[in-house]
């Protein structure tokens, strides 16, 4: 049977959350793994959940880059296992250099707490294979520092390998300023990596799983998670189909 | 600006003992975090931007001085 890690840091607080989805909504296998006891070979994918990991000292997410288990996520990350980051999750896999660019302080100076929509903008990754280009999701950001940056040059790059998986756009679809939350760049909203098997995104798809946690009773968020979890079973598509 | 040295600095202890000593720098002693203002003035002399400075930094409550210390260093821009 297919084990799900959530990974636990000083100060993560979407852990239970997620680990609610995983288990109760998606019927997998997971567990909660606090970082000093998380191992590679145990776990067949892994979430590092949102949250304020180490009080965001010095730039959010990037002491618990440093942490020995991150090693082991770039192992499984190599391996092509499931990898996803969600919010402060994400900030960590930018800061660990597994996904590239930076995320810094909202154009607004302010943490937005709001539900938004979602472009999506690629389905050939293990997160999003289930979904259809173009697609509106709907869900809620919660961040001080979610706004996506990169050089041309690595934006350039995000664009050739098709690696920018969410925009923010409006319920249209359309990727408009209006509809960017927090000023970033190109309304990015989640990556991949080149391989497509590790997702970072700032919204938080385990608050959007079930109709009673969404505004529009929608469940936009399970998509994220049905897709890695078919994949884990073996209905998926094959990574290499991508490559 | 930083915390004065009575004041605790838990961003600084956390940095040092989080990321430093965990990752082979077991030397560093210290860190204090702190906030860099970099403030272009229009002044006749140097003298006189940085009287313009220290009033502002005052007047403005740039710093609290029940926590903070804060120091002014010229630069030619």
């Amino acid at each position: 049977m297919v084990k799900v890690a959530v990974l636990q840091f000083p100060g993560s607080n979407c852990d239970l959350d997620t680990l609610y989805v995983l288990r109760n909504v998606i019927k997998l296998d997971a567990e909660l793994v606090w970082h000093r006891e998380f191992k590679a070979n145990v776990y067949d994918a892994v979430v590092l959940p949102g949250g304020f990991s180490y009080g965001d000292a010095l730039r959010a997410g990037v002491i618990a880059a440093y942490s020995p288990a991150m090693k082991h996520v770039k192992e499984m990350a190599r391996e092509g296992k499931p990898v996803l980051g969600i919010c402060n999750g994400f900030q960590i896999l930018v800061e660990a250099g597994i996904l590239p660019g930076a995320l810094v302080r909202n154009d607004t100076l302010t943490f937005i707490c709001k539900w938004v929509y979602l472009r999506l903008e690629n389905n050939k990754t293990v997160f999003t294979w289930k979904g259809k280009v173009g697609q509106v999701l709907a869900m809620p950001i919660a961040h001080n520092e979610g706004k996506y940056f990169n050089d041309e040059k690595g934006l350039k790059e995000l664009y050739e390998n098709e690696q920018v998986v969410f925009r923010y756009s409006n319920i249209n679809g359309e990727v408009t300023p209006e509809a960017n939350p927090n000023g970033s760049l190109d309304n990015i909203a989640g990556i991949c990596n080149v391989e497509r098997n590790v997702l970072g995104l700032m919204p938080h798809p385990e608050r959007a799983a079930e109709v009673i946690l969404s505004p529009y009773r929608t469940k936009d968020g399970l998509l994220i998670f049905e897709a890695m979890a078919e994949f884990l079973r073996g209905k998926g598509v094959a990574t290499s189909r991508w490559s | 600006m930083e915390n004065k040295s009575a004041a605790k600095d838990p961003e600084g202890e956390t940095i040092m003992r989080e990321l430093m000593h965990r990752n082979g720098f077991e030397t560093v002693r210290k860190v204090r975090t702190g906030k860099y203002l970099r403030i272009e003035v229009e002044a006749e002399n140097k003298e006189k931007a940085r009287e313009i400075v220290f009033k502002m930094c005052n007047d403005l409550r740039i710093f609290n001085p029940v926590i903070h210390v804060c120091s002014i260093r010229e630069a030619d821009v």
